[in-house]
């Protein structure tokens, strides 16, 4: 049996909390120190503020890019929810021709690091691309396609690149409601659509906002994509100020406002979304669908067509294309080396990250509160930020422990004890990526656990079953989607990583994305689609995996 | 201690405080390259290994440092990131960095390092010898291993050279709807707009970015590839760029594409040059190693490589560049010392945010 329950989160509220919860408030506190310690570095800076810096941004640069933003992350959202969310309801829910192969391959644009994407698009679709070649080619030198705009072209390319994160998340919801919900509604009179609107939607919206909240976030951090663009953002002026105006503590500062201003939005959407619980009753999906009439059926295989085909075929075939010219110069054997160091890595953080994601969604289940509450929170803020600054934020923090522990070791082993140097290796860089991907793992973990009733949790703890072996004998087997959700798109995007795999790396530990980034940063574009399309390859055998998993 | 032990003992202090999950992710902790260690002191005794943080791509360099371990029998050991995380890593390492060398491009980035204090002052009679004076600095912290040439690129089909001047000449109206640039991000046009300041001042320099400005024929470009291609394709008439990316260009489409470099004469101000270049850093383990292969990199033969790998022009004038490169001609560089581009960089962000220039 499938239904779900929502309302007023009464019972959830007054449970009183779990003997011996204090413990899990240090879990959650552990957590965010290591996560949080980059930001601290960042909004350190906030207090020797660069004045000559901030004159000229604040005249030229912060008006234009807080507009270019604002927009940019308005409309990216809003078309990730409705892309995302209308896909994971037709795959999940309904029936209609090619149903079974969109539903595992609308998550592929997830292995297409939005860079990539974006020179891509850029190669078929402008002036000197494919396409408009073609066009002049064809039908002389006035054909052509109108320019779209640097706004447009980048929110139309996160749009593409980022829906997949609310599709996975959205279509897990979906698909565990079932058909049911929709089926009390039209035995109460609504029709298929409104009962879509009215009962499913609502139902599923905490895992759309997880989705989008994701979704929000990496925008806001995007350097690699709107840069194809020329899109002027905030965190291109974070850039700005540090490489052409040479003022590190101005870039810092502006990525602490950055910071601030996602705390906010995060509180809020907290406050809005806490009204409200939701857990599903009993355990298993309804697996019947929703068959569609035979036109809107064709639609709905239309609508997944075209999105599949600008999101991932056309771009894909691009890069292939590319690579074909480019193999013979490019390809050597440390390619392997390169996509290996890629997957270990993935593979290394997703194990920590979904770990240290599922420690804190079970210490703040365990003590709900704004202490642990808040340190979730602090803890996962690290994905709004672009990565550089996070990287040397980050890499300071590392430094300054490292030299605390030398000042320490000397002062009890002597003055000759060799320096404590914890940067380039690969715990280090793993932490790093654990403080920038945190809530990537967590979104999808919390979301997951939310949906396991509280009585469940009494019910254990009533046989005896408590703390750490009721998160590993009750909550792991119910999480299994969740959790393998989480290590998907942390795996996905440590593999697309730039800025933290840069700075973090050990000698010689380069990557796909470094590879890129080396060919790319000379204009090479074309010579790094075979990095790109190596680390697409690569990301599609856990997206397959997963789909496998999850059916 | 030895440099290996180092990484062992960092490798196991970090682990102590992991969860037990993580223990397989700790055998990855030794770095592959760990070599034999050298003492952390500084001395002048040979080294076998050095230590290179290079903002310059791996492709450009790995082949030459492939060439000096195989003459010298020094393993080079580098690591590649942007300009301004790595001078952020030497800050942050302070007198702990592995770092021997700094290889970096654009003087306003040398300058910038040499700035920070994370270069130390070299006193090398072979290197004064092979580099001339203006494309070092007057310290000696830094010493240019290439130039590059920024200079305006033409359609053949729809441009009379003669009617070609220097920079500021692009600012006229015959050039409305006519002129394609790349970003004012990228700092090859921030160091080129530092040289007009330079040359007219402030005020005539805004007005010459606003014209630009005002002549695009679109929005500016990512990449100088795509320009030149723009060109090519019609898109525009006109526009700057480096003259390796049109080289490379010639290089897989031939040399008769319909395109061509137009070098801006001495009155005009001169051609714009940057360069590529290093350094050794203030707490270099190895100084002696350091300084050797800096040498090495100045020498006749690693300077064909290291400039002819990119089509750039080689830093040491006894060194002929790539016949292809050497087929565009004679220019006259501008006078400015490349290292005022660093001083005056800041100024013009400013000005071609003010301008209007994205």
């Amino acid at each position: 049996m499938s239904t779900v329950r929502a309302g007023p989160a009464v019972a959830a509220r007054a449970r009183p909390p779990a003997a011996g919860g204090r413990g899990w408030i240090v879990v959650a506190a552990l957590v965010a120190v290591v996560t949080a310690t980059p930001l601290a570095v960042a909004v350190g800076a906030l207090f020797a503020p660069d004045r000559e810096v901030w004159a000229h941004l604040a005249e030229y640069v912060l008006p234009r890019v807080l507009v270019n933003t604002v927009w940019l992350v308005v409309a990216v959202s809003a078309l990730t929810a409705v892309i995302g969310a209308s896909l994971a309801w037709l795959t999940a829910a309904c029936e209609f021709p090619g149903r079974r192969f969109f539903n595992w391959a609308l998550l592929l644009p997830l292995a297409v690091p939005g860079y990539v994407l974006a020179f891509a698009l850029a190669g078929l679709f402008e002036y000197t691309g494919t396409v408009q070649t073609a066009l002049r080619a064809a039908f002389g030198d006035q054909a052509g396609l109108p320019g779209l705009g640097a706004r447009a072209a980048s929110i139309l390319t996160l749009t593409l690149a980022l829906f997949p994160y609310v599709y996975l998340i959205a279509r897990h919801a979906f698909a565990t409601q079932g058909v049911r919900g929709l089926e009390v509604a039209q035995s109460v009179g609504m029709t298929p659509a409104r009962g879509f609107r009215r009962v499913a939607l609502p139902m599923a919206r905490p895992w759309i906002a997880t989705g989008v909240a994701l979704v929000a976030m990496e925008t806001l951090a995007d350097f690699g994509t709107v840069s194809v663009f020329n899109y002027d953002t905030f965190t291109t002026a974070i850039y700005q100020a540090w490489f052409s105006l040479f003022s590190l503590d101005a870039a810092l500062q502006l990525a602490s406002v950055l910071v601030l201003l996602v705390a906010v939005a995060v509180i809020t959407e907290r406050r809005f979304r806490g009204r409200a619980r939701f857990e599903a009753v009993g355990s298993g999906g309804d697996r019947r669908r929703l068959r569609l009439a035979p036109r809107a059926a064709w639609l709905a295989t239309c609508y997944c067509s075209l999105v599949f085909l600008v999101a991932f075929l056309l771009p894909v075939l691009q890069l292939l294309a590319w690579t074909v010219q480019t193999f013979g110069a490019e390809f050597d054997p440390r390619y392997l080396a390169f996509a290996g160091r890629s997957v270990f890595l993935g593979l290394a953080a997703a194990l920590l990250i979904v770990t240290l994601a599922l420690l804190l969604a079970y210490a703040v289940r365990m003590r709900p509160g704004p202490l642990a509450g808040g340190f979730a929170r602090a803890a996962t803020l690290g994905y709004a930020i672009p990565g550089a600054v996070l990287a040397v934020g980050f890499f300071v923090a590392v430094v300054r422990v490292g030299d605390g522990l030398t000042a320490a070791a000397r002062a009890v082993f002597g003055p000759d004890t060799a320096a404590v140097v914890l940067t380039g290796t690969v715990i280090t860089m793993l932490l790093a990526y654990a403080a920038r991907f945190l809530a990537v793992g967590h979104g999808p973990v919390e979301s997951a656990m939310q949906r396991i009733r509280p009585s469940l949790d009494d019910a254990a703890r009533g046989m005896g079953v408590a703390g750490f072996a009721l998160l590993a004998r009750v909550h792991l087997p119910i999480l299994g989607t969740g959790l393998a959700t989480a290590a998907l798109l942390v795996f996905v995007d440590v593999m697309k990583e730039l800025p933290i795999t840069l700075m973090t790396r050990p000698f010689g530990w380069d990557t796909l994305s470094v590879r890129v980034f080396q060919l790319t940063s000379e204009g090479h574009w074309e010579r790094a689609s075979l990095s790109a399309l190596s680390i697409v390859l690569v990301g599609l055998v856990p997206v397959l995996l997963l789909n496998r998993r999850s059916g | 201690m030895t440099l290996k032990k180092r990484f062992r003992k960092t490798a196991s202090m970090a682990c102590i405080g992991l969860a037990a999950t993580l223990a397989s992710a700790c055998g990855g902790g030794e770095p592959e390259t760990a070599a034999p260690g050298e003492p952390a002191v500084p001395t002048d005794a040979p080294a076998d290994r050095v230590v290179v943080y290079s903002a310059r791509a791996e492709h450009l360099i790995k082949p030459i440092f492939d060439r000096y371990s195989e003459e010298t029998g020094v393993e080079v050991a580098y690591t590649t990131d942007k300009e301004q995380p790595l001078i952020q890593r030497l800050l942050a390492e302070g007198e702990n960095t592995d770092a021997d060398v700094l290889l970096t491009v654009d003087a306003g980035n040398l300058w910038y390092a040499a700035e920070q204090g994370v270069l130390r002052p070299v006193d090398s009679p072979v290197l004064e010898q092979n580099i001339p004076a203006h494309l070092q600095d007057s310290e000696n912290r830094w010493f240019a291993l290439s130039v590059r040439a920024r200079t305006i690129v033409y359609s053949t089909e729809r441009v009379d050279p003669a009617a070609l001047g220097g920079y500021a000449d692009l600012a006229d109206d015959a050039w409305q709807g006519r002129l394609c640039l790349r970003t004012s991000k990228k700092v090859y046009n921030q160091s080129l707009v530092a040289m007009l300041i330079a040359r007219y001042g402030e005020e005539r320099t805004e007005e010459i970015v606003r014209g630009w400005v005002d002549n695009l024929a679109t929005d500016v470009f990512s990449n100088d590839t795509r320009l030149v291609e723009a060109i090519l394709a019609g898109q525009c008439d006109v526009g700057i760029v480096n003259t390796y990316y049109f080289g490379r260009l010639q290089k897989e489409r031939g040399a008769d594409i319909p395109a061509a470099l137009h070098w801006p004469s001495g009155e005009t101000g001169g051609v714009h040059i940057n360069v590529s270049g290093g350094g050794v850093t203030k707490h270099a383990p190895r100084p002696g190693a350091a300084v050797a292969l800096l040498e090495w990199l100045s020498s006749p033969a690693a300077q064909e490589m290291f400039a002819g790998l990119n089509l750039e022009f080689p830093a040491n004038p006894a060194v002929e560049p790539d016949p292809l490169v050497a087929a565009w001609g004679e220019f006259e560089a501008s006078d400015m010392p490349v290292a005022q581009a660093g001083e005056l960089q800041a100024e013009a962000v400013r000005l071609m945010d003010r301008a209007g220039y994205r």
